[in-house]
């Protein structure tokens, strides 16, 4: 499998990563080896299997009461944000 | 003996008995870390006043008569946990100002049972790495060579464990994050079963993977730390809801009647002649103590390092696309629209390797390859259950290899992500199929040491740490300590 960067630049992309020009060949080359390698999972025959998601089986995901259980830490959290005003995140303008 | 040279069972009656309180072996791990800091870089941040604070409050606990086996043991938490008020960091720029504004349940416990902070270790970014050099901090180097890596993700853990710059330290192993590490630098590590130790508060890469777990020099340290870490947790919703074994306890198992089985696709092409030599001596010491040893065969088992490289990226670049720029971690400067903001704040806020991988997910995952790839490698992923479960029918612990060489020089396989991959090609099936497993150092190949690992069925840590207990009652290569901080 091998990635052009055309491919390379979609991909960055669909993941919204800002990529340089410097390092968009770098990840052509790496993401076209890691994909061939993986290519080998391609032989093995899996038919009808069951795709496995989770490693344990039998269990499954808990449901709980909707019920408030998390006090108002706005505060606290807010004080990692990179920018915040009226106790609101600010990002640039979305709507014209 | 000096302090360093202790096992926990020996801190804690030394601290029960009043030969030393916990201030005073604080201190001592304290100065042993400003010592040797600089030149192994372990911690990302070190937290002395926080210790010293633990410590008296350990002390009081214990003269108030309120103290369990571990109060006042000081230990170092990698920095993947979140750390109330403690900047976790991830060893990624992203995170590098991120100040935690809780504790991850195992932090929380930890600290409940009365041990004592010492600081946060660095790790390989997002504990995306096999040899800690994907820091945003820069490498950790090996106690043994400093010319070599300790393994990674989590390598300064391993490097503080194996310097004696703390008694034990936390780890998470996604791929083999805690046993790589412990085998290259020769302590122990063990990985629980997938759901045994909460995952509240533990910075996520993938989330069917990944699970805590502990490192120390022996599997006796293991289990004291592993006992209170484990159990249900209401707010992990992928925590069981089992009872735990009384890991402790539980050491004194015999090996008598205890079938080990020998994984026949470990000993094959890859594996280097001196590491597997000293392997096979440890398979020969298990069966010289008692146990039935037989061959083993999980044929599907060399394709773990594909599937996995198809199901962690995938779910890595899903649990990744948090970090937006928006709510907490870097935020580039002056973004001129919101799609700037997004696509500047983690082009830049992550490191080349995390990028690997978070594209690597998204191109696995995208419109007309999902079924090629990832539904492929999930289905692949039911094999190499299948494969365990059948060697489980007839073995109770299966045995092999933890790496396939010793520590190998910073900077050698930096460049190539496949070579750097194959590190974990014997550790990654244990994550694959959710089951517990422990690398113990079984020997050295010149001046580096080697690991063993022991895998074992769902739930049976408490078989698993008695195993490498018996083993390491007969052998002393889990005392030995690196001259340079002996």
């Amino acid at each position: 499998m091998s990635l052009t960067r055309k491919d390379v630049e979609g991909i960055a992309h669909l993941a919204r990563l800002g990529i340089t020009d410097t390092e968009l060949p770098v990840y052509v080359e790496s993401l076209s080896k890691i994909l061939s390698f993986v290519d080998q999972l391609n032989a093995v025959p899996v038919g009808t299997i069951t795709p496995m998601a989770h490693p344990l089986d039998g269990e499954v995901q808990r449901l709980r009461a909707d019920e408030i259980t998390e006090t108002d830490r706005h505060v606290k959290y807010q004080a990692n944000a990179p920018q915040v005003a009226s106790a609101l995140y600010v990002v640039p303008r979305v709507i014209e | 003996m000096t302090l360093h040279a202790k096992s926990i069972a020996e801190l804690s009656a030394g601290l029960r008995a009043g030969e030393y309180s916990s201030v005073e072996l604080t201190q001592h791990f304290l100065s042993r870390i400003a010592a040797a800091n600089a030149a192994l870089n372990a911690f990302v941040t070190v937290t002395a006043d926080r210790a010293l604070a633990d410590a008296k409050a350990a002390d009081r606990r214990r003269a108030a008569g309120d103290a369990g086996p571990l109060t006042g043991v000081p230990i170092a938490h990698k920095d993947i946990f979140c750390t109330d008020g403690i900047r976790t960091t991830c060893s990624s720029k992203m995170l590098a100002d991120f100040v935690a504004p809780y504790d991850a349940t195992i932090v929380e416990r930890l600290s409940a049972a009365g041990t004592v902070l010492l600081g946060k270790t660095n790790m390989d970014e997002f504990a995306m790495g096999s040899s800690n050099e994907t820091s945003f901090f820069g490498p950790v180097k090996n106690p043994w060579n400093p010319a070599k890596v300790p393994g990674g993700s989590s390598g300064g853990s391993a490097a503080a464990v194996a310097a004696r710059l703390a008694p034990a330290a936390t780890g998470t192993d996604t791929g083999g994050s805690i046993r790589q590490p412990a085998a290259l630098v020769g302590i122990s590590g063990i990985k629980p079963t997938y759901g045994r130790v909460s995952r509240y508060g533990m910075i996520a890469f993938a989330s069917s993977l990944d699970q805590a777990g502990v490192m120390a020099p022996s599997a006796e340290d293991c289990a004291y730390l592993l006992a209170p870490m484990s159990g249900f947790d209401t707010r992990d919703s992928t925590s069981v809801q089992r009872p735990v074994g009384d890991y402790v306890e539980e050491l004194g198992q015999s090996l008598k009647g205890m079938r080990i089985g020998v994984l026949r696709e470990f000993f094959a092409e890859g594996l280097e002649s001196g590491t597997g030599a000293r392997v096979q001596a440890a398979v020969d010491e298990f069966r010289r103590l008692g146990a039935e040893v037989v061959e083993v065969s999980c044929p599907n088992l060399p394709l773990s390092v594909p599937t996995y490289y198809v199901v962690a990226p995938a779910e890595c670049s899903s649990n990744l696309s948090r970090f937006d720029g928006v709510r907490f971690g870097h935020r580039c400067v002056d973004p001129k629209d919101l799609m700037d903001l997004y696509k500047r704040s983690r082009g830049e806020g992550f490191g080349a390797e995390v990028k690997r991988r978070i594209m690597t997910g998204t191109y696995v995952l995208s419109a007309g390859y999902y079924d090629a790839y990832y539904l492929k490698a999930q289905k692949v992923r039911s094999l190499i259950s299948a494969d365990f479960k059948n060697a489980f029918d007839k073995v109770d612990l299966l045995i092999g290899p933890t790496a396939p060489t010793p520590a190998f020089d910073i900077g050698a396989k930096f460049d190539d992500p496949i070579t750097m991959y194959l590190n974990d090609i014997y550790t990654i099936g244990a994550n694959l199929a959710g089951l517990p497993a422990i690398s113990i150092p079984c020997g050295f190949v010149g001046e580096l040491p080697v690991g063993v690992q022991l895998i074992g069925p769902h739930f049976s840590e408490g078989r698993l740490l008695a195993a490498a207990h018996a083993y390491q009652r007969e052998t002393d290569f889990h005392r030995r300590i690196p001259a340079a901080y002996a």
